[in-house]
């Protein structure tokens, strides 16, 4: 949680983007993020992002919901309170199945999601900081973080050769907070 | 050095000359406006259907299930035709947002998110049906294993019933997480461009602060790829499990190890019209023609085609088992169905499910919209009265010939009925006015490779000599 000075540039096509973002890793200057609309493909790897490991949350989730199906069940049926169901073992595994394989699928998928909620810190409440409107709609948008090392009006001017729609410098929260989308901070009034 | 390329052969899924933004605006737009006349025509009916639901299932709670038709041979009526017709459904709109992501079937873009509010919203409605059968609906709870002082006793997780239970609740819950995590950027999108402060707070509650970064993004597609790929198997299991509540008995005509396979396709086909009956009222009446194309429409009359086969196939194979079996109980069963009592049940099923979907082999047919609508319904009837022949007329003629009965259902069955299809429409009229119809993130992914303006560009490339292409696109 810190106020920062930023510089933004916005473009219009992914095709200004990628270079822009190529040349942005290659000049040294601080990448704080990439806004896009959509997904797009190949931006973590300009970026250098490495692959997420999400998939591997879900799988141990779903693991912990086989666990947890199988081992609940097989405790009632042979332990806790067995029932005679017309002389059958009261160990039926094959009965089991489905309600192990849904157990699984549910712990994966809410597992999954509270994970990908917390990494990706969104929550009903959150609220962030947005450098451009159009980052949700149309438009691509790089920020660079500045520091005392750099000049803002070089580095404004470098974003500016990379072919941006437009170009500006912003004093924002790096981080989320709690706060309503329809009011103004603080920082943004000063 | 990012070149989009898609085959011209290929039809574009997009329509129009498109930008980002012009495809925010079209989706976005009728969110932002006062609903027509039609909207709160359409939506005041539903809710005079909802309320009529709800006293129809006051009435059946208040007095005990003794007000329904069903007796002690029919133990099952309207109400679990109901429920099964519900939940078969809600499979298509699994179906269009996670089998076909994996089988990168880029049509999905443009319907699957009215899908899959279909899906939600049916589930919902089938829900309804189990619960109140239960009569003493106040002990509901029961069905769940919790630690309770009456032992701790626990449900029997062997039965096929219990099943249906964790399978429902589960397909119920991973739906919706799923809908809502690919719904989150889409809000993010109405938040930021929004001009009341209502609106502002309301989307930015609900887009849960999302902002688009490119880590997020890639957390997002890991996610929706893992999502779909639960969600394959599951919806396989949920109407397998329901299949199994049937199959699992030893009751002549239900007896049968085909039931799975039948019924899912059986719920493909029926959701797959009901999202037929849906997408062509709202691309006319939110004008989103140019998302929704005919070659979605065709897309899925072909799907319906299929599934009708299917269905039609497994029609037959029942029938020539029970002859094949030799067990009289088993021919008696499909030979009352054919010319029993309740032959105009079967006879409107076979004539809805298996004959009418043949139509679409024509090609001038399936991309014909007022057809496509007539058929929809058609095949809902069709898939309606299935469950109703699958149940009823299992039922109605038992082992012992002095309990066989002719079921009919009372006023609270049907008003029941009617009711879920209030707490349906209410859901989807909502849906269609405070939510984005159409994924406004996906379709701009897809714009630039399957969007009419720019499949144009392709024609070039296409005519392009090798070396001259090689020459442009190997080096930047």
């Amino acid at each position: 949680m810190a106020i920062k000075k930023f510089a933004v540039a916005c473009y219009d096509t992914e095709e200004t983007l990628f270079p822009a973002v190529e040349k942005v890793r290659h000049s040294g200057y601080k990448l704080h993020d990439v806004y896009t609309p959509f997904p797009v493909h190949g931006l973590d790897v300009a970026m250098g992002l490495k692959e997420t490991d999400l998939h591997v949350a879900g799988f141990i989730f779903g693991l912990t919901g086989t666990s947890t199906a199988v081992g609940f069940m097989s405790w009632i049926f042979t332990s806790d309170w067995p029932v005679n169901f017309g002389g059958k073992p009261h160990w039926s595994l094959p009965a089991f199945i489905p309600i192990t394989f849904e157990l699984t699928v549910l712990f994966a998928a809410v597992g999954m999601v509270l994970t990908y909620c917390y990494l990706n810190q969104i929550m009903p409440g959150v609220k962030k900081h947005i450098f451009h409107p159009r980052q949700t709609d149309d438009y691509f948008v790089v920020v660079i973080e500045l520091n005392e090392h750099v000049s803002e009006t070089e580095v404004v001017s470098f974003l500016k050769s990379t072919g941006s729609v437009e170009t500006n410098v912003q004093i924002a929260e790096d981080s989320w907070w709690y706060g309503r989308w329809d009011e103004k901070e603080a920082y943004e009034l000063a | 050095m990012h070149l989009k390329y898609e085959s011209i052969v290929r039809e574009p899924l997009v329509d129009g000359n498109k930008t980002y933004r012009q495809v925010t605006e079209d989706i976005v737009s009728p969110i932002e406006k006062k609903p027509g006349k039609m909207w709160y025509a359409g939506f005041f009916i539903a809710l005079a259907l909802l309320g009529f639901g709800v006293f129809s299932v006051f009435w059946e709670v208040y007095f005990g299930i003794g007000v329904w038709g069903i007796n002690r041979t029919v133990g099952w009526g309207w109400d679990i035709t109901n429920f099964v017709w519900w939940v078969g459904i809600g499979h298509a709109g699994t179906l269009i947002s996670a089998i076909l992501l994996i089988f990168r079937q880029g049509w999905r873009t443009g319907v699957n998110r009215a899908a899959e509010a279909m899906t939600i919203f049916a589930v919902m409605c089938a829900g309804q049906f189990p619960i109140f059968h239960m009569g003493r609906v106040w002990d509901a709870m029961y069905v769940l294993p919790y630690p309770n002082t009456r032992g701790p006793l626990w449900p029997n997780f062997n039965s096929a019933l219990l099943w249906d239970v964790f399978a429902i609740s589960t397909y119920f819950t991973v739906s919706l997480l799923f809908w809502y995590s690919g719904l989150v950027p889409d809000f993010a999108t109405i938040r930021d461009r929004a001009k009341t402060k209502f609106r502002k707070r309301a989307y930015g509650l609900a887009s849960f602060g999302w902002t688009g970064t490119a880590k997020n993004w890639q957390r997002f597609e890991s996610l929706s790829l893992v999502l779909a790929g639960l969600s394959t198997p599951l919806v396989l299991s949920v109407h397998t499990i329901v299949s199994f509540d049937f199959a699992t008995s030893v009751i002549p005509g239900w007896h049968t190890t085909i039931f799975p396979p039948y019924f899912v396709a059986g719920a493909i086909f029926s959701g797959f019209a009901m999202v037929q009956t849906l997408l062509i009222l709202v691309r006319k009446i939110l004008g989103l023609e140019e998302y929704i194309t005919l070659g979605h429409i065709e897309a899925m009359n072909k799907v319906i085609v299929l599934t009708g086969s299917i269905v039609g196939v497994a029609y037959l194979t029942e029938l020539f088992m029970s002859w094949y079996s030799q067990v009289v109980y088993e021919q008696d069963a499909f030979n009352w169905r054919i010319i029993g009592p309740y032959w105009w049940s079967y006879w409107a099923m076979m004539t809805c499910n298996v004959v009418s979907p043949q139509l679409f082999w024509f090609k001038k047919l399936r991309r014909n919209i007022p057809f496509t609508f007539i058929m929809s319904i058609v095949v809902n009837i069709g898939m309606w009265f299935e469950r109703f022949v699958i149940i009823v007329t299992s039922l109605y003629r038992d082992y012992l010939p002095g309990s066989w009965t002719y079921y009919s259902p009372t006023w609270p069955e049907v008003g029941f009925y009617i009711g879920t299809f209030g707490l349906f429409f209410t859901c989807f009229f909502l849906f269609a006015k405070y939510f984005p119809v159409i994924a406004v993130a996906e379709i701009k992914f897809v714009l630039k490779t399957s969007g009419d303006n720019f499949k144009k560009e392709m024609i070039k490339v296409d005519e392009q000599p090798l070396e001259e292409f090689v020459h442009e696109n190997s080096h930047h």
